[in-house]
């Protein structure tokens, strides 16, 4: 306390403050964004689901069939589309993706990048990482065709043999307090083991051949398995962002508490002292 | 009473529609087709075009931009990149874009160029052509 005057304080409280007000119009920002993101979220998840579940049953039921985009071929190089945001201020949000990326990199020999948000780009172009394409993160406005653009992308470096597998890094939503960080294959495609085929007795018809349905449909998924992940993505950033402000205005708001209470006892102090003062001058009178 | 079945229309951002209709008429890659209660399982892609629904001897519009049609015994799913009624159309957007495209076309530009104009144009020539019908 002794090296604290009270005026010294007094600033601090003021600068505290005014930290405070600035993350609380962060917050109060961040979560109208988390409730228009959640909106577009609800309104494009049953497309998502959808797509993934036709894509299945798709491909269970026309085994057998030779594709580009679902043959495995042999893995030299491994593709990582990476979605992150483009600002930091939302806790551990960035970090945790990357992390989950550079984790699953880990068993693959060699790897390139498409970066989406500056702070992966940043993170990996630091590291020396190779990096096949960046983009700003849409999280504001997440469009299919900014989707399509990633998806064409990667279809491209997939189809010239640039990489032999396309994974897909992305946050996963499931509430306002909880994401997760989560790795898909993108490329080429994987029957889902999970899904039975349905016994049927009439089979499936394509229109016009099941490689034209499959020429058409593949790259189609991939676009919105990538335009579901960057809705997704960005209703959690949305959401972290809103958490770790509302967890900075919280600690301003303790810091400001425990300074008003060393101001205040400096105060008292100094009125205690003066009195000391008069008190003992006119005793010193008598 | 004509037998209906479960229609789901769906695109990216919504929902479009979700219920039992009688007869459904969209435009494949390959042609028209007509979806009736108990169609084969078929799966089709679709071009850009008009979609109509019909339902209790009532006829419905709307403009869908590509897309596929899941046929299954229980449900069919149109999954559209874009599916619109004629109320929700910006026709304004739409003009601008006919003429955005139709510019791009006069214009020479690369072979990449031109395709995706030529998309655009169809897009915006089916959208218009959607409200002007609802007229």
């Amino acid at each position: 306390m002794a090296g604290l005057g009270m005026r010294d304080i007094k600033r601090r409280i003021k600068s505290v403050n005014s930290t405070k007000q600035i993350t609380k119009a962060m917050e109060l920002v961040s979560s109208a964004k988390l409730r228009k993101a959640k909106e577009n979220l609800e309104k494009t998840r049953p497309y998502f689901n959808l797509i993934g579940e036709t894509i299945n049953e798709i491909i269970a039921s026309t085994k057998g069939v030779k594709h580009d985009y679902i043959t495995p071929r042999k893995v030299e190089k491994t593709g990582y589309i990476v979605i992150t945001a483009d600002r930091g201020l939302c806790g551990g949000y960035n970090s945790n993706v990357i992390k989950k990326a550079v984790v699953h990199m880990e068993e693959k020999e060699r790897v390139s990048i498409i970066a989406v948000g500056t702070k992966g780009r940043d993170y990996f172009k630091k590291r020396q990482y190779d990096l096949d394409g960046e983009f700003q993160s849409p999280s504001d406005n997440p469009t299919y065709n900014f989707a399509h653009n990633i998806g064409e992308l990667s279809r491209e470096l997939y189809k010239q043999k640039l990489v032999d597998e396309v994974y897909l890094v992305y946050t996963e939503f499931f509430s306002t307090i909880s994401y997760k960080p989560r790795a898909i294959k993108l490329l080429p495609l994987e029957v889902n083991e999970e899904t039975v085929v349905k016994e049927r007795e009439e089979r499936m018809t394509y229109e016009p051949s099941p490689e034209a349905v499959l020429d058409y449909l593949i790259p189609k998924y991939v676009d919105s398995m990538i335009y579901g992940a960057i809705v997704e993505a960005a209703t959690s950033e949305h959401g972290a962002t809103r958490v770790a402000m509302e967890s900075a205005t919280d600690n301003a708001e303790e810091m400001i508490d425990s300074l008003k209470l060393q101001y205040n006892r400096a105060r008292q102090a100094s009125i205690t002292q003066e009195i000391a003062e008069i008190v003992g001058g006119a005793e010193a009178l008598k | 009473m004509a037998s209906k079945f479960h229609l789901q229309v769906i695109a990216p951002d919504k929902i479009l529609l979700d219920e039992e209709v009688e007869k459904v008429i969209v435009r494949s890659t390959s042609g028209d087709i007509a979806i009736l209660h108990d169609h084969i399982p078929m799966v089709a892609p679709l071009s850009i075009g008009q979609m109509t629904i019909i339902n209790d001897g009532n006829k419905r519009e709307a403009a869908v931009a590509s897309g596929f049609v899941h046929i299954d015994l229980e449900k069919t799913v149109i999954m559209a990149d874009a599916a619109e009624w004629p109320e929700e159309i910006d026709v304004d957007r739409a003009k601008q874009a006919k003429a955005r495209a139709e510019d791009r076309l006069k214009n020479n530009y690369e072979k990449m160029d031109r395709i995706r104009a030529e998309i655009a144009l169809h897009k915006a020539l089916n959208r218009i052509n959607v409200v002007e019908k609802k007229k």
